[in-house]
């Protein structure tokens, strides 16, 4: 890779690049996103690599991993060019007949083709699968067809074109008054303007400034951060450094969660190609700008998604919040002008520059411009990540492009925004999801975990789940929070304990009206949430936990009872070896009994059963 | 304390207070935990004091002021893990390797931990053992997974 030095140089290497690029070569995509990884893409890829050398076809066939494909529930997923063909649930046993079949052949592997649960219909290209067709990428367009540890595959597609445009084509302000007119929102949950946060940083008329991406993607149930840092890092680079040349800034900040170590990789990676190549650094293009990025690990707090209690961590301190006003983009890191973006608000940038702010503005509801990527989880067919124009709404996400919920089962509710966010029952599933409406029912945007839930989740113990996520999390640092938090995780024990009272209803009520009013900051404030929106649209369970003593769910452990069915039991003792506390006994190959005084309630025997044996009632 | 293996971390900083953070990292991740004799070096170095150090290192999850095991095992409880299982496969991990979370196991092996999410929530519940992640874990894959890491 040269160091470009000019508009010129830049756009010469990109035209020999794309004339030596045979776009008729066959590639292989294997996806070693979020999803996939665990399920073996690195194996997946091992195996490509063996048999494409063992058949003499390393040097015609370019094998890639990529970032997330997006279907993450059939993983691990392939992608093969030209053709286009989509494979899915790959493992390394079904490589060599794919190189047979497709790549030697130019047949199609159809057991390894996507199946629609209802028609049955085999779906061969990407296109053909419902659950991309809804969709509209933006952020998400190259995820699948780049290789992000490589600058040439982000150049050939375009890549730093917007920055070249923005610093050779428009002067500060034009690349502010851009994103102002384009309409886009902060991604991480606030949904400030992007826009308007760059006017009052850059109006600060101050010397020194920074930038900051939020890669601390905190929330229990979202990972498009991640794939989005992992999966096209160059992108998120590109939208810095225009935000930077913007309000004037010399020093960025990546701060990425330590739990995220490939994401921290490839950043680093992606830095230093960006460094070598002129786009980071000293006089950058020979534009007379100078500017550079480092990363910033997390260690481990949740808190430190609040830009507040990220620049204290930056700074080296623990990651309490601050009061504001003064807000980071008058007063930030080292008391400096900063203005903190997310991820994915960052990696829309540069296709704002390049579209144009009115292409971005077409595209979303009246108050929320652009597209949302969400991580579509829990109780649906389809989960993965997908990218949507804002104002869709959460049926057309969860049942057309999700495939509605496995097993026959019913819609119970849709969590989203996190621990701050709230869980929004089935009579809003016509509602078109933006910043606005979300508020509106109780939830927030936040990051976009959308979490499908059904008849077996139970509303009080999700409720209590992000309770006691919060409690552990609360920095300790203001009252209403720390001590909020930690009446209301005593309250919901006692009510999933067969302790509750009608009374701690109202009370429960009250604690969130002080917490929401007077904590620091937006953990405590919206802490309340989880709770509100449950007592709200589920108070019949929590009645019946508090009333009967019942969990209808069967999910609260102290209200369920364990035992064996003596008919079914084959006395296997598979559950007797789980059990914790030495509860189940009786002979082998004969029917065993649960002790009721002993047993915990843990769910162990159940799970392990392979016979059903198990009741829970 | 081994000077050198210290200073080999220290040198690639500044020495300013804002250092602090990622030092601790580098020793975290370097020797295990962070050893006593090692801090009040890093005190000294970065003039920053003990106090606040201490602060720093109870307040973020991934520092240790104890040992941590051979082997890190991390089960997820974000919501999905937590919707799908995952308290019981720490209550199984737990009584597999007779540890609570937290903690390292008498043998010096494992270090169990939970973790607020792990991002790969379309295979939940998810654990990871080190480097390594584990998708869709039910209970009875879990003696499998330990046997991998058990020597």
């Amino acid at each position: 890779m040269p160091k470009f030095e000019s508009i010129d140089h830049l756009n010469e290497y990109r035209r020999q690049l794309r004339a030596r690029r045979d776009p008729s070569q066959p590639q292989v995509l294997v996806c070693a996103g979020p999803g996939c990884l665990p399920l073996g893409s690195e194996e997946v890829a091992q195996a490509f690599r063996a048999q494409l050398e063992e058949k003499g076809l390393s040097a015609q066939v370019a094998l890639k991993t990529s970032g997330c494909h997006g279907l993450c529930a059939r993983g691990v997923r392939v992608l093969l060019r030209p053709q286009e063909i989509t494979y899915q649930k790959v493992t390394p046993a079904d490589v060599p007949e794919i190189v047979e079949t497709t790549l030697v052949g130019g047949g199609v592997v159809e057991r390894l083709l996507h199946e629609e649960p209802e028609t049955h219909a085999l779906c061969r290209h990407k296109g053909d699968i419902p659950f991309y067709r809804s969709q509209q990428a933006i952020v998400l367009r190259k995820l699948d067809v780049i290789d992000p540890e490589s600058l040439d595959d982000y150049l050939a597609l375009g890549g730093y074109r917007s920055l070249r445009k923005a610093f050779f084509e428009m002067t500060p302000d034009e690349v502010i008054e851009a994103v102002e007119r384009s309409g886009l929102r902060g991604r991480g949950g606030g949904g400030f303007p992007t826009g308007r946060k760059w006017r009052i940083c850059r109006d600060t008329g101050e010397p020194i400034k920074f930038v900051i991406c939020n890669g601390d993607e905190g929330d229990p149930g979202a990972f498009m951060d991640r794939a989005v840092m992992e999966g096209d890092p160059h992108a998120v680079i590109e939208g810095m450094i225009i935000g930077a040349y913007a309000i004037g800034a010399r020093r960025g900040y990546i701060y990425v969660r330590h739990e995220y170590p490939l994401a921290v990789k490839r950043l680093q990676l992606a830095i230093q190609q960006a460094r070598e190549a002129g786009f980071l650094g000293k006089n950058i293009l020979r534009s007379g700008f100078d500017f550079d990025i480092q990363i910033s690990q997390g260690s481990g707090a949740f808190v430190c998604g609040e830009e507040t209690a990220l620049i204290a961590s930056i700074e080296g301190h623990i990651g309490e919040p601050m009061p504001r006003p003064p807000y980071p983009a008058v007063s930030g890191l080292f008391g400096q002008p900063t203005i903190i973006n997310n991820v994915e608000t960052w990696a829309n940038v540069p296709e704002i520059i390049n579209m144009g702010p009115e292409w971005f503005a077409a595209i979303g509801t009246e108050g929320s411009k652009g597209t949302k990527i969400f991580s579509l989880v829990g109780a649906v067919h389809h989960s993965g990540l997908v990218e949507v124009p804002m104002g869709t709404t959460l049926r057309q996400i969860v049942f057309d492009i999700g495939g509605g919920i496995p097993g026959g089962r019913a819609f119970k509710a849709v969590q989203t925004g996190g621990p701050s966010g709230g869980c929004i029952p089935a009579e809003f599933l016509d509602l078109p999801v933006d910043y606005d409406s979300l508020q509106q029912v109780g939830s927030i945007m936040g990051s976009g975990g959308l979490i499908v839930m059904d008849e077996t989740s139970c509303m009080v113990d999700v409720a209590r789940y992000f309770i006691g996520f919060l409690y552990e999390e609360s920095c300790g640092k203001c009252t209403p929070c720390r001590e909020g938090l930690k009446q209301l995780k005593k309250i919901y024990e006692d009510i999933t304990y067969g302790r509750g009272e009608e009374k701690h209803l109202t009370l429960m009520e009250d604690l969130c009206a002080v917490m929401a009013s007077a904590s620091i900051c937006g953990l405590g404030q919206s802490a309340v949430n989880p709770v509100l929106s449950t007592l709200k649209y589920f108070r019949h369970e929590y009645e019946a936990h508090i009333r009967d003593k019942k969990c209808p769910a069967l999910v609260c452990r102290p209200l369920l009872k364990y035992t064996i069915d003596p008919e079914t039991c084959t006395g296997c003792l598979a559950c007797v070896r789980e059990c914790p506390v030495g509860a189940i006994s009786g002979l082998k190959k004969e029917a065993q009994e649960i002790d009721q005084e002993l047993c915990i309630k843990c769910g162990l025997c159940y799970e392990v059963c392979q016979f059903d044996a198990v009741r829970r009632e | 304390m081994d000077a050198a293996r210290l200073e080999a971390i220290l040198s690639r900083y500044e020495g300013e207070p804002y250092d602090l953070i990622p030092v601790l990292q580098e020793i975290q991740d370097n020797y295990g935990y962070l050893p006593k004799d090692e801090v009040k070096e890093v005190a000294r170095r970065l003039n920053v004091p003990l106090t606040q150090i201490y602060s720093v290192a109870t307040f973020y999850k991934m520092f240790s002021l104890i040992p941590k095991g051979r082997h890190q095992v991390k089960v997820c409880l974000g919501t999905t893990c937590h919707l799908k299982g995952g308290p019981r496969l720490v209550d199984s991990l737990s009584s597999r390797l007779g540890v609570e979370v937290g903690y390292t196991s008498k043998d010096g092996q494992f270090s169990l931990e939970t973790v607020g999410c792990l991002g790969s929530c379309a295979q939940a519940p998810v654990m990871m053992v080190d480097d390594k992640y584990f998708a869709r874990v039910t209970v009875d894959k879990v003696p499998k997974i330990l046997k991998l890491y058990q020597s």
